[in-house]
């Protein structure tokens, strides 16, 4: 990899194989499709808030589908919603985090050169962009993009006839998934690979920076889940196009009766949720790993308890593959499966306990600095907090019955799982810019956002489990259609005015990323005072990523503040003294 | 014309961005100081306001609990929901004291913890015992919770079917609901898609001798403190048949049968007076099925057997409806 071999424009950063450079192309295509996703919602919410208004927002979507005739209908409604789950959960909070993160931080923190197939890696980035292409160009079709929900449970997913998105673009919409799902197996391969096999020397499973641990255990998440996704949708692929009956059966839509009869869309949610559930922690698990790191850097203390950190990551991940029944409690399924269900699903938050009050612990006696990086983790653990804690209620069986599908679902999953990991996502990105691109992001500007982001995100997602705590069901295009909902307006008004209000701070964030990109202030080798391994290579970001020889490590990463030392941080690569005794 | 305004606001404010940055980072060229560096005062002013903007979504939260607390359902009108009810107060306790414990302990921490150059952090990556203790506190606690989970849980599915459960069909469509009654023998006749023919809205088989006394209806009537087993069928795609008041939600699939038992011990005489004259049970739809899906309702009315005999007497049976009128 050591050979210079000159670069032209297409290898240097379209074609590209350095780990580096495929890591922000995954951001940027995230970021695109964030705001993409994030201005759908901002569409709905205003529908929400003043039913039948078509806002400004509205008029400047492109898409055929959308131009046809006057304003926001059900139907595109429904489309909005459905592009808005399937963008944040699968474009930006998968790919655009994991991605992102786990291409760029695992080779640094892990010693290494690069990927351990950089051509697969390559490729991981081109089929998620074939998929991103797909995707959007489902917005463009005249019967709308999939408009059954993200989960696209059939037979509505499965019917044209049964909701217009059903069509041209929910084909779109499985062949978009499929590519997506190929990327992101590749990827996560390349990841498992390259951390079992590309340490350098000295750089033991017990010296692994918790990113790495995250990262390593979402790839494996990723590798034994999707499979099931991309099962899952051929058999649907199947049902719509070759007349076979998964998923279908005893069917009469608009007056046709269909043939299809011994099908069950419950094996559908089976398979879907069997990769939907783990999928929730592919989202989280990297936030947290990011937010373990950026947390001991900025107390200046170790993170406390790593091994307990360790242990809770694989627990939980562990767990998320024998919890995905709870999704579906209110299938009829036999209720004996619920209690069990229920009872994997509250043991979770044992260990996520465990690593709050990690988290509570390392801060606890730190000498915290904030940079903008801080706070955005810092918004993950009280996200983590707050959204964790109605999982309690929303795992319960039998509590179950009155919040499923409503408003306290959406509050819930919004905080602990949006939230988190979109500002663990916002925290790595403030965090390692300087290493991304060799320039520091503006601080003021990073403050602003946060405290812009923080306070607009609650008033946005915290009303909303008193919406469901009334009764109010999701996905409804109008709550004007039953009286019982009509003092819940002004909740839904104030919900809207935050939403608005958090978007426009997000511009912020925009602004200063590419700004800094560009004109930021050039930042030194290791601008945050870290020890790991990414902050001892040049700031001009070679490919290779160390000149000479790969570092050697002799302790962990988290020797901050350790008494005896003349600074209050330790790079990995320093070698103990005589006598000291590793952590 | 409104879209070339905003385009153009948009450029000006991202133009005037850019310059007030320049102008602070030439600035702090000038005094040779980096202006990203994370300064005491910058830690001192973020860590004040964590505690002040913490604290102040504490208040909101309590402020949300105060003033929204009338809009939430109210209390369950079924035997089973009466006990979910319970249990939710007794989870929503817990969380709630986790969340007023554990909030402020973080947003204290930030504040009084907040950096000075000065300073160095304490020096404390593990703590055997203190990890041992916090997690066994969440796990006895989750026990509890789990073992009253499931009891609750197994008390509202696990119903007895007896002589006096009232069986009803609610059968979901795109975008509309019907019941069915199962008549005096209290047997649904048998159904099958394929015969869903003009007003056999249902595919009701007439053969079946069952089928005869079943009763189609536009609403639902029950009777107080009468167990009712209701069986859902659906037509087309996967509804939700969602209860809010009586604590009673459940899919209706295509292909197959689901079903909810639950006793009503509050007409909606009752509700009417405790909530308003306004008040009616309803039935939603509470899985996406398309366009109208946030309009598809039925109506369910809790009265007397006396109120309930009169209604029941005056639907025509399936017999009638669609045997003798061709």
């Amino acid at each position: 990899m050591s050979e210079h071999h000159k670069e032209n424009f297409i290898t240097k950063y379209v074609f590209t194989q350095d780990h580096k450079m495929i890591a922000k192309q995954f951001l940027i295509t995230g970021m695109f499709m964030a705001v993409v996703g994030m201005l759908m919602s901002a569409i709905f919410r205003v529908q929400l808030a003043n039913p039948g208004e078509t806002s400004i927002l509205y008029n400047l979507l492109p898409g055929a589908w959308l131009n046809d005739s006057g304003g926001l209908n059900p139907d595109k409604y429904l489309a909005l919603v459905t592009m808005h789950g399937t963008i944040l959960v699968f474009w930006v909070l998968t790919a655009g985090l994991s991605g992102t993160f786990a291409n760029f931080l695992i080779p640094l923190q892990i010693g290494a050169r690069d990927m351990a197939s950089g051509f697969l890696n390559m490729l991981s980035y081109w089929f998620f962009f074939l998929a991103t292409v797909v995707l959007l160009s489902s917005l463009f079709v005249e019967t709308g993009p999939a408009s059954g929900g993200w989960t696209i449970y059939p037979p509505l997913s499965a019917l044209p006839q049964a909701i217009p998105g059903s069509g041209t673009g929910m084909t779109l919409w499985l062949i978009s998934i499929t590519l997506f799902v190929v990327g992101s197996l590749l990827g996560g391969l390349n990841y498992i690979v390259t951390i079992l096999n590309l340490r350098t020397i000295g750089m033991t499973m017990q010296r692994l920076p918790l990113t790495v641990w995250a990262l390593l255990i979402t790839a494996i998440l990723g590798v034994l889940s999707f499979p099931v996704l991309l099962s899952c949708g051929l058999l649907l692929i199947f049902d719509r196009s070759f007349g076979t009956s998964f998923y279908l059966s005893d069917i009469i839509i608009n007056g046709e009766v269909l043939h299809n009869e011994g099908g069950s869309p419950i094996l559908f949610e089976h398979l879907f949720w069997f990769l939907g559930h783990p999928e929730v922690y592919i989202i989280l698990l990297p936030a947290l790993g990011i937010v373990s790191e950026v947390i001991a850097v900025n107390s200046r203390k170790p993170i406390f308890g790593y091994k307990a950190m360790v242990g809770a990551l694989l627990l939980i991940a562990f767990l998320s593959f024998i919890v995905w029944g709870h999704h579906m409690f209110m299938t009829g399924m036999n209720p004996f499966l619920g209690s069990v269900f229920t009872f994997t699903t509250l043991l979770i938050a044992i260990p996520s306990a465990v690593k709050v009050f990690n988290y509570l612990a390392t801060l606890w006696r730190g000498n915290i600095r904030f940079t903008p990086a801080m706070l955005f983790a810092i918004g993950t653990v009280s996200a983590f907090i707050t959204g964790g804690l109605t999982g309690i209620i929303l795992g319960d069986s039998a509590l179950d019955i009155n919040v499923h599908d409503t408003y306290f679902v959406v509050g819930h999953f919004h905080i602990v799982m949006g939230l988190s990991a979109i500002y663990g996502m916002f925290a790595g990105v403030y965090h390692w810019f300087p290493k991304m691109y060799g320039r520091m992001m503006n601080k003021n500007l990073g403050y602003l956002h946060f405290w812009g982001t923080f306070i607009c995100a609650y008033g946005v997602f915290f009303p909303m489990h008193f919406l469901g705590l009334a009764g109010l069901p999701r996905r409804y295009y109008s709550n004007s259609a039953f009286p019982m909902f009509d003092g819940l307006s002004d909740i839904n008004e104030l919900i809207t005015f935050f939403a608005l209000a958090g978007a426009i701070f997000q511009v912020f964030f925009l602004f200063n990323f590419f700004y800094s990109i560009f004109k930021g202030t050039k930042a030194t080798q290791n601008p945050w005072k870290s020890n790991t391994l990414e902050w001892t290579t040049p700031v001009e970001r070679i490919h290779g990523n160390w000149p000479g020889e790969l570092p050697v490590v002799t302790r962990w990463a988290y020797d901050y503040s350790k008494p005896g030392a003349d600074e209050d941080f330790i790079l990995q690569t320093e070698p103990l003294k005589e006598g000291e005794i590793e952590h | 014309m409104t879209n070339i305004l905003i385009v153009v606001v948009v450029i000006l404010l991202v133009a005037t961005l850019v310059q007030i940055l320049r102008v602070s980072e030439l600035l702090s060229e000038i005094k040779n100081k980096d202006v990203n560096e994370v300064t005491d005062k910058d830690n001192n002013t973020q860590g004040i306001l964590f505690l002040i903007v913490g604290f102040g979504f504490l208040i909101f939260v309590i402020w949300q609990m105060v003033t929204w607390n009338h809009l939430l359902l109210p209390p369950a009108s079924s035997v089973h929901g009466t006990q979910i009810d319970f249990l939710m107060k007794i989870s929503m306790g817990l969380i709630l004291v986790v969340f007023f414990v554990l909030s402020p302990i973080l947003f204290y921490f930030l504040y009084k913890y907040r950096g000075k150059k000065s300073n160095k952090a304490y020096f404390f990556s593990h703590n055997n015992k203190l990890e041992v203790v916090w997690t066994v506190i969440p796990t006895i606690l989750l026990t509890v919770l789990i073992i009253f989970g499931l009891k609750t849980w197994d008390k509202a599915m696990n119903v007895e079917v007896t002589e006096s459960t009232t069986i009803i069909e609610v059968y979901g469509q795109q975008f509309n609901w019907t019941a069915r009654y199962s008549g005096l023998d209290n047997n649904l006749g048998k159904a099958n898609f394929k015969l869903v023919k003009g007003r056999n809205t249902l595919g009701v088989d007439m053969l079946d001798s069952n089928a005869a006394d079943d009763k189609m209806a536009r609403e639902v009537h029950l009777v107080i403190d009468q167990p009712v087993l209701l069986k859902f069928r659906s037509q087309d795609v996967i509804h939700s048949a969602f209860l809010p008041h009586f604590r009673v939600q459940m899919n209706c699939v295509p292909g197959m049968t689901t079903q909810f038992g639950f006793t009503p011990n509050k007409t909606t005489a009752q509700m009417k007076e405790s909530e308003g004259e306004d008040f009616e049970y309803i039935l939603l739809c509470n899985k996406i099925c398309g366009a109208s899906h946030y309009n598809m309702q039925m109506k369910f009315i809790v009265e007397t057997q006396e109120e309930y005999d009169v209604w029941l007497a005056s639907q025509e049976s399936l017999e009638t409806k669609l045997l003798t009128q061709k």
